[in-house]
């Protein structure tokens, strides 16, 4: 139904509660791409196929004539757990459910309401039934992610139920585009792109251009390996997203809408496009919006996989089917960006912010984060802590705080080591750093950056060098090869660092190294070159002695440099039988048979043959 | 008035669009690879970046100057960015210059000099490419290529084709055609201004110094040479000689001394153009139809014209380019003469342009199935050849072009520039032939460098519309006006490269604003100074055209339309 005014959207809104409402009990089947992969597509089918064979009978746990909603919902989250089913209204979340687990699900939980409790999460010998309590998310503050795993992304009336485009009348019927401007500019949020700058002076500097023709660009091409805040969004919450844009849109008088989504993102995808159709079926996108007179569309723009098409000019070009590749400021994006016009460039998470400040107001918000960085950050935590997943805290929050309370610590009770935040582009944080308060102002400070909040979580095992090498090869492959100190100062850095985990590097590779970084930093032309050198530079600063002992001693302590692995027969274990050097494929071993066998390190090439085959397990590594 | 400071020197902001030309402005030659004042702004070669008071490190090509700016542009730190860049490129690079085409002329291996690369740090592991060798103008060798696109933006942003760009990521990333095509597959017409703008070997002329040396060792061989007009105004470049001075008689004075048996002036054969196009002109205003009239001078204009706007292909005049029309004049003048002599004529000719390559082999410039230029060589050819054989060219006595097409009218030299087809044709066109209406005509508008000109021209009872375009991107959009009926013409010149053939694919590089400017003057001086200035008054011409043309002026002067 097309919604033509204010009071009509307010009238589905108590339609959509009471639809909820009525829900007697409510299955939250995680649909986002994690548990997706682990089958929750098979758990939604088998729990749907059930709940229809009981519509309407009379339950043990009270309402007569039960109404029991089954829907996929977007990520929950705690992706380590998955797949994870919630149901209310008791609220239990039930981790690594597999097919099996439904029949017991159904008659324990839906028909009598009593948990399963080997499907709970268990910490430190306690079970925790309801989601909310488990530390995971006790600690969190879930403001954008609110809706996420909490209702059906693909049906707005879920959304609107939960509140959703209160903001956007708000905004339309009692605030004028330059007040609106203005609350977000007091609210002092901060892009949560990776750059931190300022929201509102954005949109005051595309609302102040003589152009008229603007556009409202959003950035959903997130590209940091081990990052997908955006895409949880995407596919969770991708109402909010929407909203946040047409809110930018009627702030700067833009009538068009860009989003730009990787094409990796295929739910992420197909969840936006529902949105929009359902937007545009409901009068909340296209012409004259909820009868306000202000009219708005969005369209979707498919991203080849460049990273570097998150860099703003970079992007637009790859929307106007330009090869994606950034070019010289001025003029700004918001000067002349898309088509050559104005336009506002956020990220996901940065439009999904919008509708809280809108909603609550500016000074609201300034009471979450810190002053310099309000609100809230989703990170993306993954690596080796225990709970791996999407978590949100305020600004501010530390990194002990984030890595062992909400990430119950590092797995395999590991020495914690570093954390890379902000993926390629950004840093290292290390133990000295646990109690710094995370946010942009702090961590640039210590030549890092929040980017778009990736968190890779390292423990003793890891090792530096070879993380600034994959950090490397990511950049120099996704190098768009426009400006040479980019182009080619990344390929010679990963030349280098190729050779120190090879084993052949020297001290004087890292003085090159150090010039090579510094001038990349200095010199290269758009922030993915910038930012290039940043995983080398910090990895050499905090660790600088991990490198000294490739290149010193060719040794690399964690094991992680198979170059540096020495394989060594064990005299005293061994008895001579020849077994490793007939297996040894490039006649390294050698030996009198009955008396013990030795390598030639020179000639070994570390494939582990020998150590597989001896029957005695005489044969063994050295780091 | 607004200042900013540079290197402590006190620099007056009078306009200019970036702090690079202000340090330009302040007598600092900050080098750069990928800056070009007639192209986009790129940004790539980051070899213009220079420091201000707070250490903050950016490009000076891409800053707006503000009021008030304190710039260092040499800083221990600037200079080490620099020479590493320098470096940076070098380690990429096919460090072949010994034996390099553009050895001597390579900006790289200057900068490379100038800043103080003693040494590169890095391996260079870079696989071979294969060269591309499909076009007859230009061949293309990626592994000399720095990519700082001013061949991609050249094409695409002067010459709207766009037949080249980049393509792959990271270190991997080449300029080539799309879809790994050959040049020969794509849009290229062969204009060869790529290389006019490549600091590099990356694009260069495809040469064909060799063969001429073999045609004239040949004692069967009559070699014969034709030089057109823009030639003699660029030569000089390369030796000491002042921008834009008449080369031609010191030229034929070369050519003669390294063997060639007859040299000539194809500004002969502009006037017989101007004698063919003019009649064609006024046939068709007669007629009314296939109006306008493109002039067919420029292969590149030709080329392109078949490629992208097919519709307007019967508007081109059918008369042959000046060295089609002279080639196959040469090759029937010594038919006989070859004949007792027992020799074969080559027809050598020498021209600023490197689709003059192409267009020798389209079957439409052959006469009765034979080619008849044999090669085309640019000036950039030619003087290779000069500097091969040790000629003093500057210390060279003029000498005259050999007879009987040694003569050519003023107004055939001026087909050399921008509006020069144009003008000879208005004179040849004029009933009263005085020096009142020479100056008449040269104030018409169709002088410059503006990209469009227009005129108009009473011609008996008819106003006849003139547009002088150059450049093809321009081309392209006086193409799309007119189908849109924005802009109606009846005669239309269109050159290529902008500003004419003075500024071909072939003539020296790296020319700036007062080398070419003192080319175009030069032509018009020439012009000025000859003792015959209109076309349809070259005395050799008239005769020509009583007895050797008589009836052969369809097969020798036009294209060869059925083929």
């Amino acid at each position: 139904m097309k919604l033509e005014s204010r009071e009509d959207l307010q009238i589905s809104r108590k339609q959509a509660i009471n639809k909820i409402k009525k829900e007697d009990c409510r299955i939250l089947i995680c649909a986002g791409t994690g548990c997706l992969a682990g089958g929750s597509e098979k758990i939604y089918k088998k729990l749907k196929e059930m709940a229809e064979g009981i519509e309407g009978i009379s339950l043990e746990f009270g309402p007569e004539a039960a109404h029991i909603g089954v829907h996929q919902s977007g990520c929950h989250g705690f992706c380590e757990m998955g797949p994870l089913v919630r149901i209310e209204p008791w609220n239990y979340l039930y981790i690594k459910v597999k097919e099996e687990d439904c029949e017991e699900i159904f008659q324990k939980t839906v028909l009598k309401g009593q948990p399963v409790e080997r499907l709970l999460y268990e910490q430190d010998g306690r079970i925790y039934p309801e989601q909310e309590k488990i530390p995971f998310y006790a600690k969190q503050t879930r403001l954008v992610l609110k809706n996420c795993g909490h209702i059906n992304a693909e049906d707005m009336d879920e959304y609107i139920a939960m509140g959703g485009y209160e903001a956007l009348e708000k905004a339309l019927f009692e605030m004028s585009p330059v007040e609106i401007v203005e609350e977000i500019l007091k609210s002092n949020l901060r892009g949560r792109g990776g750059g931190g700058f300022q929201t509102g002076y954005k949109w005051k500097q595309v609302a102040r251009q003589p152009e008229k023709i603007r556009y409202v660009v959003c950035n959903g091409d997130e590209g940091d390996p081990g990052a997908f805040m955006d895409r949880s969004i995407m596919e969770g919450d991708p109402h909010k997203m929407l909203e946040g844009m047409i809110i930018a849109g009627y702030a700067v008088g833009a009538q068009e809408g860009y989003i730009y989504v990787r094409a990796e993102y295929p739910l992420a995808i197909k969840r936006l496009k529902i949105a929009i159709k359902e937007a545009e079926e409901n009068g909340i996108l296209g012409d004259n919006i909820l009868g306000s007179g202000y009219g708005f569309r969005i369209h979707i723009n498919r991203g080849a996989g460049a990273f570097v098409c998150g860099e703003g000019s970079a992007l637009t070009a790859s929307i106007e089917g330009e090869r994606g590749m950034p070019r010289t400021k001025p003029p700004r994006t918001v000067e002349q960006g898309l088509f050559a016009k104005p336009t506002v460039l956020n990220n996901v998470e940065t439009y999904a912010n919008v509708s809280m400040i809108i909603k609550n107001g500016a000074e609201w918000y300034h009471e979450i984060g810190t002053e310099g960085s309000p609100g809230t950050k989703a990170f993306a935590l993954t690596g080796s802590v225990k709970n791996t997943g999407l978590i949100e805290v305020p600004m501010g929050t530390t990194l002990r705080e984030i890595v062992f309370d909400i990430g119950g610590g590092l797995k395999n009770d590991g020495e914690f080591k570093a954390v890379q935040i902000g993926g390629p582009s950004g840093g290292c944080l290390v133990s000295n750093n646990l109690d710094v308060k995370l946010d942009f102002d702090s961590l640039k400070k210590l030549g890092a950056m929040i980017g778009s909040g990736g968190l890779v979580v390292m423990d003793d095992g890891t090792c530096m060098v070879e993380v600034a090498r994959f950090f490397m090869n990511f950049t120099q492959n996704e190098s768009c090869g426009k400006c040479v100190p980019c182009r080619e100062g990344t390929k010679r850095m990963l030349e280098i660092l190729e050779r120190i985990v090879a084993g052949n590097g020297s001290l004087e590779d890292l003085d090159l190294l150090e010039e090579l970084g510094e001038a990349i930093t200095a010199t290269a032309l758009c922030g993915l070159g910038k930012s290039a050198a940043l995983p080398v530079l910090s990895t050499l600063k905090n660790f600088r002695e991990e490198y000294v002992e490739h290149v010193v001693d060719k040794r690399c302590k964690t094991g992680n440099c198979q170059a540096m692995i020495k394989y060594v027969i064990n005299p005293a274990a061994c008895k001579g039988c020849s077994k490793c050097a007939r297996n040894c494929p490039v006649g390294a071993i050698s030996g009198k048979i009955k008396e013990p066998y030795v390598i030639d390190g020179e000639k070994c090439i570390k494939c582990g043959a020998c150590l597989d085959n001896c029957p005695f397990g005489a044969i063994y590594t050295e780091n | 008035m607004d200042y900013i400071t540079i290197d402590t020197k006190r620099v007056p902001i009078e306009g200019e669009k970036n702090v690079l030309s202000l340090i330009r402005k302040a007598g600092i030659d900050l080098p750069t690879f990928c800056y070009h004042s007639e192209l986009s702004i790129y940004g790539a070669c980051r070899m213009c970046v220079v420091e201000d008071e707070r250490g903050r490190i950016f490009a000076s090509c891409s800053e707006q100057p503000r009021p008030g700016m304190v710039i260092y542009t040499n800083t221990k730190k600037i200079q080490a960015y620099r020479r590493l860049i320098i470096e940076l490129l070098l380690s990429a690079h096919c460090r072949d210059c010994t034996t390099c085409q553009k050895n001597g002329t390579c900006s790289l291996q200057e900068l490379a000099y100038r800043v103080g690369v003693h040494a590169v740090r890095f391996l260079n592991d870079k696989k071979r490419i294969a060269l591309d060798m499909s076009s007859p103008s230009i061949v293309r060798d990626p592994n000399k290529c720095i990519l700082c696109g001013d061949c991609v933006r050249t094409c695409d942003e002067i010459q709207g084709i766009g037949a080249i760009d980049f393509a792959f990521r990271g270190s991997k990333t080449q300029v080539m055609p799309a879809f790994d095509k050959t040049l020969a597959e794509t849009d290229c017409v062969g204009c060869g201004q790529c290389v006019t703008v490549c600091p590099t070997a990356a694009i260069s002329i495809r040469t064909n110094v060799t063969q001429i040396w073999n045609a004239i060792d040949d004692p069967n061989v009559r070699v014969v040479a034709q030089i057109a007009p823009a030639v003699r105004v660029a030569v000089g470049d390369s030796f000491n000689i002042p921008k834009g001075e008449n080369c031609f008689g010191i030229l034929v004075a070369a050519l003669r001394t390294m063997g060639f048996d007859e040299i000539y002036d194809t500004s002969f054969a502009a006037d017989l153009t101007v004698m063919e196009e003019s009649k064609e002109l006024a046939e068709r205003l007669e007629k009314n139809e296939k109006l306008p009239l493109f002039t067919s001078c420029c292969p590149g204009w030709v080329k392109y014209c078949e490629n992208k706007y097919p519709e307007f292909k019967d508007n081109i005049s059918t008369c042959r380019s000046p060295q089609g029309m002279f080639s196959a004049v040469i090759k029937d003048y010594f038919k006989e003469k070859d004949e007792k002599d027992g020799k074969r004529t080559v027809v050598v000719s020498i021209m600023p342009c490197t689709a003059k390559k192409g267009e020798i082999l389209r079957p439409d410039n052959f006469t009765e199935g034979r080619q008849d230029t044999d090669f085309v060589i640019t000036t950039q050819e030619v003087v290779r050849m000069i500097k091969q054989v040790g000629i003093q060219f500057e210390q060279l006595e003029a000498e005259a072009a050999d007879m009987p097409f040694g003569v050519a009218s003023g107004g055939g030299t001026i087909f050399g520039t921008t509006g020069g087809v144009t003008e000879a044709v208005l004179r040849r066109l004029a009933k009263e032939k005085n020096y009142k209406n020479l100056k008449e005509i040269s104030y018409m508008g169709v002088r410059g460098d503006e990209l469009i000109k227009e005129a108009t021209v009473s011609l008996g009872d008819r106003e006849v519309k003139i547009a002088v375009v150059h450049s093809l991107g321009k081309a392209g959009e006086l193409l799309e006006m007119m189908k849109s009926g924005e802009a109606g013409y009846d005669f239309v010149e269109v050159m290529a490269c902008r500003r004419g053939c003075i500024m071909g694919g072939g003539q020296p590089p790296f020319a700036g604003p007062r080398t070419k400017k003192s080319r175009m003057e030069g032509l018009y001086k020439i012009d000025s100074m000859s003792n015959i200035r209109y076309p349809d008054e070259n005395p050799v011409l008239l005769q020509m055209y009583d007895n050797f043309l008589a009836g052969k002026e369809h097969k020798l002067l036009h294209r060869n339309l059925a083929e």
